[in-house]
């Protein structure tokens, strides 16, 4: 057992060439103990340092052993063929190394890293800006070509995107749609207007909630999916052997995930308000004793068609800031596999922070132009 | 080689497979107190898996491994966590932890089994190591993205040199190197085994590190370790990876490039 092991100590004493320390024990890491801080405080003339009766060293020991009598000038007596080898070889390895990196003035660093923050996010909004016009070429390429459109490449993205988060989309809008209707009533009852739960479930999902949770959904699955995957093939170089073949990585990678967020996202932002009715509806058959065929002719009477038109309209806009997003921060990976990591984190939060944003901008437009 | 050194490393019918494949069929490998042995074998062949089953992380479907004569466990006790501090891994890539400096990844060992050390103490030690491991003074401070892939092995090395092991594990130290670098990388390897009295495992497809650093070479083929022997040893068998593998083109030039080299210095 290391621990049952004899610790390195060492002794004082008073000889003929003055001072002399007489170490025992066994001088390697494992049994060092306090030895090196009393070292450090050992103070006083010392003529040598007797290792004869030390048991075994390693190169810590022999580092211990080089500084002590680098700073005292005290002489190693006693070493054996070993203990005089490791010296040696730490000795060698003595050199001015910094071990920490410079510091720098807090002032200064605060300044850089907001400058630096700054510059990022406006080179980031600017890549963003070619980038997108990088698609629109590609895409009048396509339009003037449509031979070159990937219809496998396309479908296989409608899988992905679209039927694959059927399920989970689903889930959440079922929970969604009973959530609001159980809070609305909660409230609503206060006035005795629990009938206008009917109302509040459908005019928002329908406007806003269906397509904008939906889009925080594919965000998290297919925006984070895009940046991953695209990124890995960044650091693989398929990106690279794809251009130097001459296949357009634009083309081929970014149009198909383009359209299928472009042309999924309305479908399952509509499915997702339908099955939020659903599960609200049936709270209300549930809970407020609402029957199912009141609940459908009073849907019909409070929701303008304008609202399914407010959620479809945004839904496509959402699905291709998605898809830029998450693209664009792929297309951005450089260097090692930390990056594909950071990227898909930044893509989906630029995702979502961009579409809460529109949302924002579509909800006043629409407002304004009497959709109300 | 002294053929009486006790045995360092003893590895007695280890079997792993992945599924259907089977990787290695009854493994025997004897590593020898001070010695390099180079392991060899075609890709595929369970290099680095063997090297995986014998440091633990990857646990065997049979067989036995013992280490200093004490047989290795999956028990989490004192015992198998005083073999781990005796041995010192080195990975292909470096795996440096990348949110650390080069010194700070030396420290990590270091911190971790003597947790009472001081941090002057620990500084002084990563700083040595690194400068021992054949890294300018000014790489200590740098972090792993900032290195050369050269740089980044020899950082790992330094990290694998922490605890002053007995017991060295390479995997691939030369692949992807300048053959600039890679001489300096085996001429390192040789010296510090020599000079810190190290047992090395050194998994490579270098003939020329083979040549110039191993004391013996284990060579793995159809699932087991066919041959183990000196160069010479290996030629005079007649197995026929062994002969494609040292009587290849490459194998020739190696060899008479030790040839020339040896001419020179008598």
């Amino acid at each position: 057992m290391a621990l049952m092991a004899s610790k390195a100590e060492f002794t004082e004493d008073q000889g003929a060439k003055g001072t002399a320390l007489r170490v025992t024990g066994r001088l390697t890491l494992s049994n060092l103990g306090d030895l090196p801080q009393r070292l450090d405080a050992f103070d006083g003339p010392i003529g040598q340092i007797d290792i004869s009766a030390v048991e075994r060293v390693d190169t810590v020991g022999a580092w211990i052993l080089h500084q002590f009598s680098g700073r005292t000038g005290a002489q190693i007596v006693g070493a054996s063929d070993e203990a005089k080898r490791l010296v040696a070889l730490v000795s060698q390895a003595d050199a001015d190394v910094r071990v920490r990196p410079e510091p720098v003035n807090p002032v200064v660093r605060v300044v850089t890293e907001v400058g630096d923050a700054t510059m990022i996010a406006l080179r980031t909004l600017l890549g963003l800006v070619a980038f997108f016009g990088a698609i629109l070429i590609a895409s009048w390429d396509i339009i003037r070509n449509p031979r070159r459109l990937r219809i496998n490449a396309i479908v296989h993205r409608f899988e992905l995107v679209g039927v694959k988060a059927l399920g989970i989309i689903g889930l959440m809008s079922f929970l969604i749609g009973i959530v609001i209707a159980q809070q609305g009533a909660v409230q609503l009852q206060q006035f005795g207007a629990e009938a206008l739960t009917v109302n509040l479930v459908g005019r928002i999902t329908t406007r806003e909630l269906g397509v904008l949770m939906t889009a925080i959904m594919v965000a998290g699955r297919s925006g984070s999916a895009f940046a991953a995957q695209i990124g890995t093939m960044k650091l693989t170089e398929e990106i690279d052997a794809m251009r130097t073949i001459g296949v357009s990585p634009i083309e081929a990678l970014v149009i198909p995930r383009m359209m299928a967020a472009v042309i999924m996202m309305p479908l399952l932002g509509f499915y997702a308000t339908l099955v939020s009715i659903f599960g609200g509806g049936l709270f209300c058959w549930v809970s407020l004793e609402i029957p199912p065929i009141t609940f459908v002719q009073r849907l019909q009477e409070v929701i303008p068609l304008t609202d399914l038109w407010v959620g479809l309209i945004k839904a496509p806009v959402f699905g291709a800031i998605i898809a830029l997003s998450g693209c664009f921060q792929g297309m951005q990976v450089e260097g090692n596999a930390e990056e594909v990591g950071l990227r898909t984190t930044s893509a989906v939060v630029q995702a979502i922070f961009l579409v809460i944003v529109l949302d924002a901008f579509f909800a006043v437009f629409f407002s304004q132009i009497g959709w109300i | 080689m002294d053929l009486n050194a006790p045995i360092a490393i003893k590895v007695r019918g280890i079997c792993n497979h992945f599924g259907d494949q089977v990787i290695h069929d009854g493994v025997d490998l004897d590593v020898r107190n001070g010695e390099i042995l180079g392991v060899v074998g075609g890709s595929g062949t369970g290099k680095s898996v063997l090297m995986r089953t014998i440091i633990g992380l990857q646990r065997p479907s049979a067989g036995e491994i013992e280490i200093f004569g004490e047989p290795m466990t999956d028990e989490e006790n004192e015992a198998q966590l005083d073999l781990r501090r005796r041995w010192g891994v080195m990975f292909q890539g470096g795996a440096l932890f990348s949110t650390l400096t080069v010194a700070e990844n030396v420290q990590v060992p270091l911190r971790e089994f003597y947790p009472n050390l001081g941090q002057k103490l620990l500084d002084e030690i990563a700083a040595y190591k690194v400068v021992m491991a054949g890294l300018p003074a000014n790489a200590a401070a740098k972090y792993p993205s900032e290195l050369s892939g050269g740089m980044r092995k020899r950082a790992g090395l330094a990290r694998a040199l922490a605890l002053d092991p007995r017991l060295l594990f390479l995997d691939e130290p030369t692949a992807g190197l300048d053959p600039i670098s890679a001489a300096g990388f085996d001429a390192l390897t040789k010296d510090l085994s020599k000079s810190l009295g190290l047992t090395v495992f050194l998994i490579t497809h270098d003939l020329d590190t083979l040549h110039a650093t191993c004391d013996r070479v284990a060579v793995l083929a159809d699932h087991k370790v066919v041959a183990v022997g000196t160069i010479p040893e290996l030629l005079a068998t007649d197995h026929p990876w062994i002969q494609a593998y040292f009587n290849g083109p490459r194998g020739r030039a190696a060899q008479s490039a030790v040839d020339r080299h040896m001419a020179k210095g008598a």
